[in-house]
């Protein structure tokens, strides 16, 4: 099975590796005291920018785990690395360098790409050749319906994206002495399959609570217009606006409602942070009021031994790339986390038992609460909203950890 | 979700939306002033396409990267604090030199060959274009800040941001004066003498390929002109140009070949026609219902043009 040339090297590499190796279906890529990662990330293309918070959030979890000594693996410390790809944000691009880092680059352990699509499209690769993938970025349901067995995801999936809105305005029309069921809602998603989970999400929250969705609709990829969807919302006045237009469809809402003096009670949307909302040099105060939903928030209340709080995560991200984290990059961090995590407890550089460890993760980090499913998805952290406050980000819901009030109606400034 | 066409909710979505049309009649007056809007910017890159396309048989798919970089201009002059409205002016003459640039080092060379090999010349140079302008700018969206306000009538129903109307004020304005250059000016004279015939304007002493350069760069600084204007009513960002080098081409091929009074008239109505769409068919039928009129139009067009040849026959 082993060359042995190479069984010979990994001898030298130490007692415990070799010895393991050589029981395992799969060797680790281990050099020396390094455990190198993979990855194939969008540096250039449509993703580029998420793809950045990805990787600026992989390697600063990998530089806090080398600083502290690195992964015990059958009581001997290694170091993290990573190698990465660019997959030019296309999933054949994506496809082609997981194949590439497994084959050529003998990499075992592999960390997710920006975007459901591209996770989508290497979740095959790693089941095919049964190596591990967490990833941090790939939220769309359809990634855990497929009964991979080799794809871990730290982050909650795409259908609960916006639930939250929706039960905050339940919850605040009782409030008000108003039926849930009177409400309205317009929505508004991507053609794309994270944004239409999202979309089905509501569908099904709208479903629980009896409101009615008046206006649905999916706007193209290539997204350069809004005024049609708005025109109808300031004709048809709904109660709750969720919108989920990645990037710059977020910030083409965010700016043409402004401009075309629609509004409603509560307006909700994602991509918030990578479109900038809260810029007033761009948006002046478009964005104000506006709920974001996150995968995490600074505010929360998770910690681990690494990063301290989500706070001080935050603090140092920011010193370090000098922008406040978005939750793209903390997930992204906790996603080394729970791979280190589980390399030191599987004990071994075995892809299976690295598998199964993953598998029995039951942690807290910084980013929150991971316990898998059977499926892959983690299901012990819920998603938070927070408001576009005076230029700040305000932690609003779920109402159980909010330490700031909504404010109810929005108003537009 | 179902993947079903045209579920009976669908269309009763369709005819609920044409309803409120007639219920309130300044949501159609609002989509006729969205539409013009952002038609007037679509006919000033399809414009330059056309012009390309008619005098050096060039399919320029480098639109709408030239939108993009004009956008940019915009976007680094309200940075440094210049008011991004001065960049209609500064960006058409940016990119005139871009324009040129890529003229001498490519387009010269393809100008001649078939349409296949300016077809993937133009789309390289589109490629470059995107990575250059992700290396330079990142990959952010980006937007010029204006400050300009918007005007409301019927209960803010109706909205018309200021800076939408002088941009389609201004693309008019740009469309008409190249109009009189080509009619008027010398080498507005030559261009359409190349157009018309090349072999023969050489023949009459034009030097055909300085009229090229110079179309080549004129199509440049008009999409210059038409980006700056795009960064300031939406948004670019470096792979945002495809949607505005599609409507150029679209445009391009409704008005016909050369016909450059066409492309303003078929930029107009392909933005309210647009419009119109998004708002009874939904945003998801709005790209298919405009391809499904290309088709129409092209068909139809065929259609009477071969009964003219029957009638000449």
């Amino acid at each position: 099975m082993l060359k042995h040339t190479k069984f010979l090297s990994v001898l030298a590499c130490g007692a415990v590796v070799s010895g393991l190796a050589v029981t395992g279906p799969a060797e680790a890529k281990i050099e020396g005291d390094t455990i190198t990662l993979g990855s194939a990330v969008s540096i250039t293309g449509r993703y580029a920018v998420n793809g950045k918070h990805t990787k600026n959030g992989y390697d600063l979890a990998v530089k806090f785990i080398n600083n502290k000594g690195g992964v015990s693996v059958g009581g001997k410390k290694y170091k993290l690395a990573i190698k990465y790809y660019d997959d030019e944000s296309t999933a054949a691009r994506g496809t082609q360098l997981a194949e590439r880092l497994i084959q050529q680059d003998q990499i075992k352990y592999i960390l997710g790409p920006y975007s459901s699509g591209m996770t989508k499209a290497i979740a095959p690769v790693a089941e095919k050749y049964g190596i591990p993938m967490v990833e941090a970025n790939g939220a769309s349901r359809s990634i855990f319906n497929q009964g991979f067995r080799y794809t871990f995801a730290v982050l909650s999936t795409s259908e609960q994206y916006l639930s939250t809105a929706i039960q905050l305005a339940a919850e605040q029309a009782k409030s008000d002495g108003k039926d849930p069921s009177s409400l309205t809602i317009a929505l508004g998603v991507r053609n794309e399959p994270f944004a239409l989970d999202i979309g089905a999400g509501i569908h099904e929250d709208a479903k629980k609570y009896g409101m009615k969705i008046i206006i649905d609709e999916k706007f193209p990829k290539e997204v350069s217009d809004m005024t049609s969807f708005l025109t109808k919302i300031k004709a048809l006045k709904p109660d709750v606006v969720v919108v989920s237009a990645h990037t710059v469809g977020g910030a083409l809402f965010v700016r043409q409602m402004t401009e075309q003096k629609a509004n409603a009670p509560i307006v909700a949307m994602t991509h918030c942070e990578s479109a900038k909302i809260e810029d007033s040099k761009v948006f002046g105060a478009a964005g104000e009021n506006i709920l974001c939903a996150g995968q995490w928030a600074p505010e929360l209340t998770y910690k681990d031994g690494y990063f301290g709080t989500a706070m001080d995560y935050a603090n140092t991200f920011e010193k370090l790339y000098g922008y406040v984290p978005p939750y793209q990059a903390a997930e992204s961090s906790a996603a080394v986390l729970v791979y280190a995590d589980a390399i030191s407890r599987a004990g071994s550089f075995d892809t299976v038992k690295v598998r199964d460890a993953l598998a029995a993760t039951n942690m807290q980090t910084f980013y929150g609460n991971v316990k898998f499913a059977p499926t892959g998805q983690n299901i012990a952290k819920p998603m938070v909203l927070r408001q576009l406050q005076n230029g700040k980000y305000k932690l609003v819901a779920p109402s159980q950890w909010a330490d700031t009030k909504l404010n109810f109606p929005r108003n537009a400034k | 979700m179902s993947p079903i066409l045209l579920r009976r909710s669908t269309i009763d979505a369709f005819i609920s939306n044409l309803n409120l049309l007639f219920i309130v009649p300044p949501l159609s007056l609002q989509l006729v002033v969205n539409g013009m809007m952002i038609g007037a910017l679509f006919a000033l890159a399809a414009f330059g396409m056309a012009l390309v396309w008619g005098v050096m048989n060039v399919i320029n798919i480098t639109q709408g990267e030239f939108v993009v970089l004009g956008g940019y201009v915009a976007v680094l002059m309200a940075q440094n604090g210049i008011h991004p409205f001065f960049a209609i002016i500064v960006a058409p003459v940016i990119l005139y030199g871009v324009g040129w640039f890529f003229y001498q080092t490519i387009i010269k060379r393809v100008v001649d060959k078939e349409l296949f090999t300016s077809l993937l010349a133009t789309f390289g140079i589109s490629i470059l274009l995107q990575q250059l302008m992700n290396q330079v700018f990142g990959a952010d969206i980006r937007r010029a800040e204006h400050g300009f306000g918007t005007w409301g009538f019927f209960d803010g129903l109706v909205t018309v941001e200021q800076i939408k109307l002088l941009a389609a004020i201004a693309a008019i304005a740009l469309g008409g004066a190249m109009v009189l250059f080509l009619k008027k000016s010398r080498l507005g004279q030559a261009i359409r003498a190349t157009a018309q015939n090349a072999r023969a304007a050489r023949i009459m002493g034009i030097d055909t390929d300085k009229v090229y350069a110079a179309t080549y760069s004129l199509n440049a600084a008009i999409c210059g002109a038409a980006g700056a204007m795009v960064a300031m009513i939406w948004v670019v960002e470096p792979y945002i140009g495809l949607v505005y080098t599609i409507r150029a081409f679209m445009i391009a091929i409704i008005a016909g070949l050369g016909n450059l009074s066409g492309v303003v008239v078929a930029g107009l109505s392909l933005g309210v026609a647009e419009n119109f769409a998004g708002f009874i068919f939904g945003a998801q039928y709005q790209i298919a219902f405009i391809f499904g009129l290309l088709v129409v139009i092209l068909v139809g067009r065929s259609f009477l043009l071969g009964r003219k040849r029957e009638y000449l026959k």
